[in-house]
């Protein structure tokens, strides 16, 4: 201690040199902007499991996309050989009409989805509107709309569902609406409580005393800092569509054949459960598949798009 | 010579909740700030500080009074175009630096949003040399425009929140705790640079703390408030040195020295809440400095 003392007491004034300020040099360094949704990303593809099932509905969707169009065989194309097991030239056998239940499968995949997808943007548009609207205006406006919903979702849900698709004959529309009928009301309860978090943010009455009107405090304030949550309930609505949408079907209340959905597949194929298994084995296995990535890639979501966990 | 007043309160009420059972949380408040000059609004949490700030910026619709802006009765105006105007003229500086930032948007963003909304500086290499000065004149780097808000210290960014309320070129700036969320070291940064922008730029502040030996350092008057009523004004030094109203004494002996000699000796004074039953009436004891109470309330405090 003491001979260190000595050290530093012996260095002579001119051993250190003004070097001044740096901030200049400082900014420029440190001048790496990382974009919110940036570090979003960054933070979504650490997710293991989120990626998985992000690589997981690639796949799905693609082949979605791809099989009907180049296979040899159509989906509703009977070939003469019924209950096939899997083999080579069907890949996952055939069912009881004769057809191919791999090309079925992905032309079921397409209505699946875009069942799914669909009521998932109807309930987004809906959804964000009246959560919208209940939160910035408040007060009576906010009870009458929410309690609206209420009255909606105390509404034995299955029993409308199933007057509608009498009523309406079974096809796409129906099942729809059907979806959308309740699916919106998650939706605007979740945005009507961001709204009313951010309506009173400090940035938000900033932006009110520059004179900004009601427009621009939706289009800047409101829905990019609800857009997480937003984007969240959606990836975490279309599997709950689908899911849906495959158990109405089940129940004899989906698409008409010769279309197929994995709903009607799976209820085909439940008939024929002890005899020839693939039938309910491949449509159920894609079901689940869907929904596990759906819903991997809405919880990869939220814990990226969570404050909570930022640096 | 009369100084021109740029702000007069007259009889502010502002009062939430329902009519039956109102909470007030500003109670009949009457003040004026002079162009050029800081007028220091002080008193516990709660006691209705902020939201006279934000009453006298038309975040809330006054209950009732007036608030006469360069002689104009701001707290009538409706129409939103009306509004505007004024808004060029006033602005806030906001408590939380953390909350006052939208974390979406980057500092160019947050700074140019006012000529979004009145529609100036269309011409984009314009807007970027403006944002560029605001930035330099907060004592930030042009090359801090394009960072998010979350980039930036507790400091840095109640810059920035300083440099959007200079964005329209104001002349009457209220600072509602600008630096109660900061660290010491950084309260004083940032106070100096109010202080320098008020000379460089003529500005008139209202400045809203509860930090007694800050608000004494800015301030050329001094409001003390308690629950919702002002109970004493007068110039800076007047009220810290000679206070009137024993709330006052109370407030001031609560303020710590940094002289451990006289902190040893500090006798905090306790304050007991007395109703007021009566008129309050406004006595001047010497030029400018006014005590609140009854009648009966002054001549027990020897006043």
């Amino acid at each position: 201690m003491t001979l260190e003392k000595q050290k530093l007491e012996k260095l002579p004034a001119n051993a250190f040199e003004v070097v001044g300020s740096r901030q200049a040099e400082q900014d420029k360094l440190a001048d790496k902007s990382v974009s919110f949704w940036k570090e979003v990303f960054y933070r979504f593809i650490q997710n293991k499991l989120a990626v998985f099932g992000f690589v997981l509905l690639t796949i799905i969707i693609g082949m979605a996309i791809v099989v009907p169009e180049v296979s040899q065989y159509k989906y509703s194309d009977q070939l003469g050989v019924y209950n096939q097991p899997p083999s080579a030239d069907h890949w996952f056998g055939t069912d009881d009409l004769g057809r191919d239940i791999f090309v079925r499968i992905w032309a079921g995949a397409r209505i699946s989805l875009f069942i799914g997808i669909t009521a998932a943007f109807i309930d987004l548009i809906i959804g964000v509107l009246w959560g919208s609207i209940a939160g910035l205006a408040g007060g009576r406006t906010d009870n009458i709309m929410m309690r609206l919903a209420d009255v909606l979702t105390a509404v034995p849900y299955l029993l409308v569902v199933i007057i509608l698709i009498v009523v309406m004959e079974p096809g796409l529309v129906p099942m729809i609406i059907a979806l959308c009928i309740t699916g919106w009301i998650n939706m605007a309860r979740i945005v009507r409580g961001e709204v009313l978090s951010i309506k009173n943010q400090e940035y938000v009455l900033a932006a009110r005393t520059l004179g900004a009107g009601t427009g621009h405090l939706i289009v800047k304030h409101l829905i990019p800092n609800a857009l997480g949550a937003i984007l969240v309930t959606m990836t975490l609505t279309i599997p709950a569509a689908i899911f849906t949408e495959s158990f109405l079907s089940y129940l004899g209340l989906g698409v008409p054949a010769p279309m197929a959905s994995w709903g009607t597949m799976a209820s085909e194929g439940n008939k024929a459960l002890m005899s020839y298994p693939w039938r309910l084995f491949f449509p159920a296995l894609f079901i689940s598949m869907t929904i596990f990535a759906f819903n991997a890639v809405g919880d990869g979501l939220r814990d990226a798009l969570d404050p909570k966990l930022r640096k | 010579m009369e100084r021109k007043k740029i702000l007069e309160v007259k009889g502010l009420k502002q009062y939430f909740g329902t009519a039956s059972n109102p909470i007030k949380a500003v109670d009949d408040i009457s003040f004026y700030v002079y162009e050029g000059e800081t007028l220091g609004l002080v008193g516990e949490s709660g006691c209705g500080k902020s939201t006279t700030g934000r009453s006298i910026i038309r975040l809330y619709d006054v209950t009732d009074g007036e608030i006469l802006f360069n002689g104009e009765n701001i707290a009538s105006i409706k129409a939103r175009k009306d509004l505007k105007k004024f808004n060029k003229d006033m602005q806030m500086i906001f408590q939380d630096p953390y909350a006052s930032l939208n974390p979406r948007m980057t500092a160019s963003e947050i700074i140019g949003e006012a000529f979004d909304i009145h529609g100036m500086y269309k011409d984009k290499k314009e807007r970027r040399e403006k944002v560029a000065e605001l930035l330099e004149a907060v004592g930030l780097s042009r090359l801090h425009a394009s960072r998010y808000a979350h980039e930036f210290s507790g400091g840095q960014r109640q810059r920035i929140g300083i440099a959007r309320a200079l964005s329209l070129d104001p002349s009457f700036i209220i600072a509602d705790e600008p630096i109660s969320a900061l660290d010491v070291s950084i309260q004083a940064q940032v106070v100096n640079l109010l202080k320098q922008l008020q000379r460089e730029r003529n500005l008139t502040y209202l400045f809203i703390a509860h930090d007694l030996s800050m608000v004494k350092y800015i301030s050329d008057r001094i409001a003390v408030m308690y629950r919702g009523r002002i109970v004493e004004l007068g110039p800076a030094d007047e009220i810290y040195n000679e206070p009137k109203h024993p709330y006052t004494k109370s407030l001031l002996s609560a303020v710590p020295q940094p002289d451990p000699l006289s902190e040893r000796k500090r006798q905090r004074i306790p304050y007991t809440h007395e109703e007021v039953d009566g008129d309050v009436i406004r006595k001047e004891t010497s030029p400018g400095h006014f005590v609140f109470g009854t009648a009966q309330q002054l001549q027990n405090w020897g006043i």
